[in-house]
């Protein structure tokens, strides 16, 4: 006779961590369903990049319970992409890769809502980024993961003892992936390192000489970067190379072969010349599926505090044998993007050049020849002359309408500092607000629901 | 942290128009600062000379003219373009010569072999020493590492034909096949 079980509810596994009470919990943690419905329903999370990391990340995160959720990838789908990226069918090549996703996940995870963005990170407002309670990232470069981590890391603020004001922090989960080796590493700004506190970790990129390339290649990586960046500019002229354009590539692949021939030197391959001008290095799926597997989960014990976090790096590698360690980095104070920075309050009419000279005088600066950036904006240079020409003009104007009227906001200053008696050149984040702001500028609308 | 969420979107959604301004429109990246850093700093020689063709809202395109007080480039005038990436200074900025000059090391498409601007770049360099190293091509050009064989070939076995070609290119005129637009 057969057992007449009652189906297994699909919420079994998350429910042993959600509701019960442990003794490896976080500090806030209220196990019980109004935990487990709250994920539900109040949490949005945003995944970023569709590829390796980002389908593994759409199908754990749907599957840890999360229903609101949104991916942001500016690619299409490629036919090497589809031994990992696993939601993904050969009838796909060529669809946007965020929307096939977003799809896949929801007709398996039934409930689960999320929304495609086909665009660059770049092409979004700083406000989008704001409305997500925690960021996971599934990138590919130094320059997305510094631009994303710049943008949740602007959203922190300071109290007036520097202390981060709890309801701005932006925690973020970044994976990355090489091959057998990968990381995963839980940022909250003002808490633990950023990714600019970090960033010294990286070694330096390796770059030939051009000479060598030019004269005396040895290896076939010369030879496939002599095509890339001498050969290609050569004959191509202003047509700048585009390693995705499989035409490009096959042409700096034959101009590789022939340079490797005339010197004798085996080795260059279509894959190798894709590896070399592209940086890539061949992916795995399971690498990608381990690397996501601690990503969620570190976002799941975030957001519901059922146990410690990951504190606050992990490596992992796979290559011989097994091995992964976390490592507790510290935070830089200093950070240009995480740290607080020196609080300043000033009145809204102080020109620019009243707040260069408070610099001078100011107990935590002693900042002499400031140069001041806002933002994008530079609002004065004090060198080279050709420059500070330029910005002279921004010298009698109100700091507070250069910096477009706004009650507060970070402003970067860099001079001659004197510090333990000598002059040293230093570059400082300081957080500038303006009192008697009431914080309503002239083009605001009528307020009322 | 999921209390803290709560009563954020709580929070959202009763005041939706109240906008107490704080975050600003556009970000910039730590590369930026650090390149507005290194140019106030900056301390050329009398010879060299930079201008910012974009304007001051974009310091990441600028040019730098170098004039060569000594050696076989004397009354020369050369101009460099820097393109600054975003991920400086963890990577160098991307040189090339806009004039066509007649060099061991920079070749006739304008590349420049200068190695800390490839293998020899480190986050601690900066501009100043990058505008010193292509200066320095000028004063102590190297025929061990070519870009332009003939050039290097011609300046290790005839210095004083080596002399001539170079006066002969600045002038505007030809070297062998290759013609080459006054500069001096």
């Amino acid at each position: 006779m057969a057992d007449l079980e009652a189906p297994q509810s699909k919420t079994r596994d998350l429910d042993k961590l959600l509701l019960r009470a442990g003794n490896l919990v976080g500090p806030d943690f209220y196990p019980g369903t109004e935990l487990r419905d709250d994920m539900r329903d109040y949490v949005r999370i945003l995944v970023v990049g569709a590829g390796g990391l980002g389908c593994e990340l759409l199908k754990d995160l749907a599957l840890s319970g999360f229903r609101n959720l949104d991916v942001i990838d500016m690619d299409r789908i490629e036919v090497t992409n589809l031994n990992r990226q696993f939601l993904f069918r050969l009838e796909d090549v060529g669809k946007p890769k965020a929307e096939v996703a977003a799809k896949r996940v929801m007709e398996r995870v039934s409930g689960v809502e999320i929304v495609p963005h086909f665009s660059r990170i770049e092409d979004k407002e700083l406000e989008f980024y704001n409305d997500f309670n925690i960021i996971a990232l599934g990138l590919d470069s130094i320059e997305a993961r510094r631009y994303i981590n710049g943008v949740a890391c602007g959203f922190l603020e300071y109290d007036e003892d520097d202390t981060p004001r709890r309801e701005t922090i932006k925690p973020m989960v970044d994976g990355g992936t090489e091959g057998f080796k990968g990381h995963a590493r839980v940022i909250v700004p003002g808490v633990t390192p950023c990714f600019e506190c970090t960033i010294w970790l990286f070694p330096p990129q390796v770059k030939f000489p051009l000479c060598t390339l030019a004269e005396t290649p040895r290896n076939a990586a010369h030879c496939i970067e002599y095509a890339h960046l001498i050969k290609w500019p050569e004959v191509h002229g202003g047509k700048s190379f585009d390693p995705d354009v499989p035409e490009h590539m096959k042409w700096v692949y034959d101009e590789a072969i022939k340079r490797a021939e005339l010197f004798g030197i085996p080795g260059v391959t279509y894959s190798l010349t894709q590896g070399v001008v592209k940086n890539i290095i061949p992916a795995i799926a399971s690498t990608n599926a381990i690397i996501s597997a601690a990503c969620a989960l570190e976002t799941l014990k975030i957001v519901s505090g059922c146990s410690k976090t990951l504190a606050n790096y992990l490596t992992y590698n796979g290559g011989e044998g097994l091995h992964t360690k976390v490592t507790e980095f510290v935070r830089d104070q200093d950070c240009l993007v995480c740290g607080p920075g020196i609080l300043i309050e000033l009145d809204t009419s102080i020109t620019l050049q009243k707040f260069i000279d408070m610099l001078e005088e100011h107990p935590k600066l002693l900042l002499s020849k400031a140069s001041v950036k806002h933002g994008k904006d530079s609002l004065y240079m004090q060198a080279p002359p050709v420059l500070e020409e330029m910005h002279r003009p921004n010298l009698s104007k109100p700091l507070y309408d250069l910096m477009g009227r706004v009650q507060k906001d970070t402003v970067h200053v860099f001079g001659t500092a004197l510090k333990n008696e000598e002059k040293q050149s230093s570059l400082t984040k300081l957080r500038v607000v303006f009192k008697g702001a009431d914080g309503v500028t002239d083009m605001d609308t009528a307020i009322g629901a | 942290m999921i209390g803290l969420f709560k009563v954020k979107e709580k929070q959202k959604e009763e005041a939706k128009s109240n906008n107490a301004r704080g975050a600003s429109g556009k970000k910039q990246s730590a590369g930026e600062l650090r390149l507005h850093k290194d140019i106030t700093e900056l301390n050329l020689p009398k010879s060299c000379s930079i201008s910012f063709p974009n304007g001051k809202n974009d310091l990441m395109n600028f040019e730098v003219t170098i004039k060569p007080d000594d050696g076989y480039y004397l009354g020369g005038r050369f101009v460099f373009t820097f393109q600054v990436s975003p991920v400086y200074p963890h990577e160098a900025p991307k040189v090339k010569c806009k004039t066509k000059v007649y060099h061991p090391n920079i070749d006739l498409e304008g590349n420049v072999c200068l190695n800390i601007l490839r293998e020899d770049w480190k986050p601690v360099l900066n501009i100043n020493t990058v505008i010193y190293g292509l200066f320095h091509l000028f004063t102590e050009p190297n025929h061990e590492d070519p870009l332009n064989h003939d050039a290097a070939a011609v300046l290790r076995d005839n210095p004083k034909q080596f002399e001539i070609n170079v006066k002969r290119a600045m002038s505007g005129g030809y070297v062998g096949q290759t013609s080459f637009p006054r500069c001096i």
